[in-house]
């Protein structure tokens, strides 16, 4: 191809014009592939259309089956012969192929007179039966499913539960896991490579191995029931968090915590004033972090708060409200909307930090 | 979350690889003590979270334990009767058949898919590329609960969208999750919303290929293929090897999904009961947390196994040799 366009432009007699060439061809390969990369991403969120769509609609909206909520309607008519009622509004095909939204104001049997409600004045005469038009629909979006999702939920109660469960959580995996990349990256110490291999043992062990004796665990401390088999786990750090503050501490140089050993600081006194403050983000990444785990996880909640319905955290909630409103189509996709509002317009706020990753390499600096 | 491998990583915080001891046995000492207090909480969580319970479990499934007491029977040791259970259960049989299934469907797609999609998105064809990486992504910050609450409904055979986009092309929609030759194939397709990780790790590891490669491979006179076939492809198979431990990982405790769609009976007619939903069943709703025990045990053999074999498989495909850091 490229000696085919070589030798092609080779026989142009004028320069500009091949180099023009040149650009037009960029254009159109960018905006093909740009057009392909819509298309693609389109279908790709397709689904959260479809929810946000659906949540405007009413139920009969939803038999009615149109793709947006649409609604029949009638028009007050104040002008005219046939002023001071309300007519429905019919989809009025005509010979020329045209189909026109028109009230239908007087009934026949084989022909019908309807007015046109932006010219009321004017009476239009229709040959057919108008049983069998189809009445003329109007984008007629409901904002109802909201408040009623958001009571049904229970939606502050909810809010406060996994706030407190992720709160705490974060504060735990955020020290603990902060000591444990200081210590992984700051000190010689023996079983150095054990500790750091248990680390990634811990991310491929499937979590059912460890579960049943957990929960027996807490069954017989009591708290089953309670909000602690979801927080105190967490006090004992995490392996993605201590690996990605270890490969931040590691990034930071290791003159100032020096220098800050040879005025007499303590190593504890060290990574609280000289390493956390130049950390910040990394700390911000792990808190987010486990704000969104804590914020999806359904697995936990489910098993260790069956049954206490004032204690549940969202995501068990919500699964709870899809079991009661099954059929309720619109008032369960207004639910799945409020439930992933905070944690969206977090993403998007804040998306460096997630788009980001973790590169255990030492890459996020 | 994403983590990025990118090859061993044993060396010093100084970057050297190894610092001689030094004849400063106090001072030593005195940076162990401290290094062993931080790690303390994790290896106090090593020992409480993971190894006890890990310990227990496989004692338990050696015993008749149940998790609620149904029966009023003392817990005994009932040796290998569980374990062996496992091998003549038909619902194990039909929990591994759809999980194998399922994997083989899904890990070619779990890699392809984002490396495709990463490939596109590091084109320099492409306009707008930081606001695709954020629609791409977006999918990944959905609840997973809303996640399902969505996809059921999308994919209803009357009213969702995904039937009327197939009506509109001319295809029948069959009743997605309700049918057991399309759960599967549906759950593939729910899956798609979880490539967003794998997508930053690609565009990472494309963007991380030297360019100079490229360029030398042009002048050899190397076209697109090649160009990918030997430069591309050999520079990111790290991140490829990776992705694939995450997502056997990931297959083998595949749950949340089917088990919020369609219950832990895995309907219609167990099409989609995994393997995790047989142990979610026994444990959880039959209380054989013996017997449930021996199921998650027998699991965690198998993907540590699978994990074995690919960290094994992967000197004959894996390009370790180009380390700069």
């Amino acid at each position: 191809m490229a000696s085919v366009t070589a030798a092609l432009r080779a026989k142009e007699p004028k320069r500009t014009f091949a180099e023009l060439d040149v650009d037009a061809k960029r254009f159109l390969a960018k905006s093909t592939v740009t057009l392909f990369a819509t298309m693609l991403v389109v279908g790709f969120l397709l689904p959260l259309v479809f929810m946000v769509v659906t949540s405007l609609k009413t139920e009969q909206q939803i038999a009615s089956q149109t793709i947006l909520p649409k609604s029949t309607t009638t028009v007050d008519v104040t002008e005219g012969e046939f002023a001071g009622e309300a007519y429905d509004l019919y989809a009025v095909p005509f010979d020329d192929g045209a189909i026109r939204s028109l009230a239908l104001v007087t009934k026949g049997r084989e022909a019908s007179t309807f007015i046109d409600p932006a010219e009321p004045t004017v009476p239009i005469e229709w040959e057919g039966r108008w049983r069998t038009l189809e009445p003329a629909l109007v984008f007629d979006p409901t904002l109802e499913n909201f408040p009623e999702a958001w009571d049904a939920l229970d939606f502050l109660l909810v809010l406060r539960n996994t706030g407190i469960i992720a709160g705490l959580g974060m504060a735990g995996t955020v020290m603990a896991s902060t000591l444990v990349a200081y210590g992984l990256s700051r000190f010689r110490m023996p079983a150095k490579k054990f500790i750091l291999s248990s680390l990634l043992a811990t991310i491929i062990l499937p979590g059912f191995v460890t579960l049943v004796p957990t929960y027996a665990v807490w069954l017989k401390v009591g708290w089953v029931g309670t909000w602690w088999p979801l927080i105190v786990p967490h006090f004992f750090g995490n392996a993605y968090n201590v690996f990605l503050l270890r490969q931040f501490f590691l990034g930071i140089p290791r003159d100032l915590d020096e220098a800050a050993a040879i005025d007499g600081a303590s190593p504890l006194r060290t990574l609280i004033t000289v390493i956390l403050p130049q950390a910040k983000g990394a700390v911000l990444a792990v808190s987010l972090f486990h704000f969104f785990f804590s914020w999806n996880d359904f697995l936990g909640p489910l098993i260790y708060l069956a049954g206490e319905r004032s204690k549940q955290p969202i995501s068990v909630a919500l699964y709870d409200f899809l079991g009661l409103y099954d059929t309720a189509i619109p008032l369960v996709q207004a639910g799945a909307m409020l439930s992933m509002a905070v944690p969206i317009l977090v993403f998007l706020f804040l998306q460096k930090i997630f788009l980001g990753g973790i590169d255990l390499s030492g890459s996020l600096k | 979350m994403t983590i990025v491998f990118t090859g061993p990583d044993d060396r010093e915080a100084d970057g050297s690889t190894h610092r001689p001891l030094d004849g400063h046995g106090t001072l030593e000492k005195r940076e162990r003590r401290w290094g062993l207090m931080f790690v303390t909480p994790w290896l106090l969580g090593l020992v409480l979270l993971f190894v006890i319970p890990l310990v227990l479990s496989l004692l338990m499934s050696f015993t008749n334990y149940e998790l609620v007491d149904t029966d009023n029977q003392e817990v005994t040791w009932v040796g290998l009767d569980n374990w062996r259970r496992i091998f003549s259960d038909p619902d194990v049989a039909n929990g591994l058949w759809v999980t194998m299934k399922f994997a083989l469907m899904y890990l070619p797609i779990s890699t392809l898919l984002p490396l495709g999609v990463a490939y596109l998105l590091t084109s320099e064809r492409l306009w707008g590329r930081s606001l695709f990486r954020v629609l791409f992504y977006l999918p990944s910050m959905v609840p997973l609960v809303a996640a399902m609450i969505i996809w059921r409904f999308y994919l209803n055979s009357e009213s969702g969208w995904f039937a009327r986009l197939l009506r509109w092309v001319g295809f029948d929609p069959p009743n997605f999750l309700g049918d057991p030759a399309w759960v599967l194939p549906a759950l593939i397709l729910i899956g798609t919303w979880g490539i967003g990780n794998g997508i930053i790790i690609f565009i990472a590891a494309l963007n991380g290929v030297p360019k100079e490669l490229y360029e030398a491979a042009r002048i050899d006179g190397a076209n697109k293929w090649h160009l990918f076939r030997d430069v591309t492809w050999p520079m990111i198979s790290p991140i490829t090897f990776y992705n694939i431990i995450v997502t056997l990982v990931g297959l083998g405790q595949y749950f949340l999904v089917p088990f919020i769609l369609n219950g832990a009976e895995g309907r219609p007619e167990g099409a989609s009961k995994f393997y995790t939903m047989v142990f979610f069943q026994e444990t959880f709703s039959f209380f054989q947390a013996g017997y449930g025990a021996a199921l998650a045990w027998a699991m965690f053999i198998v993907v540590f196994a699978l994990t074995v074999l690919l960290f094994w498989s992967a000197k004959f495909w894996v390009h370790y040799e180009f380390e700069e850091r």
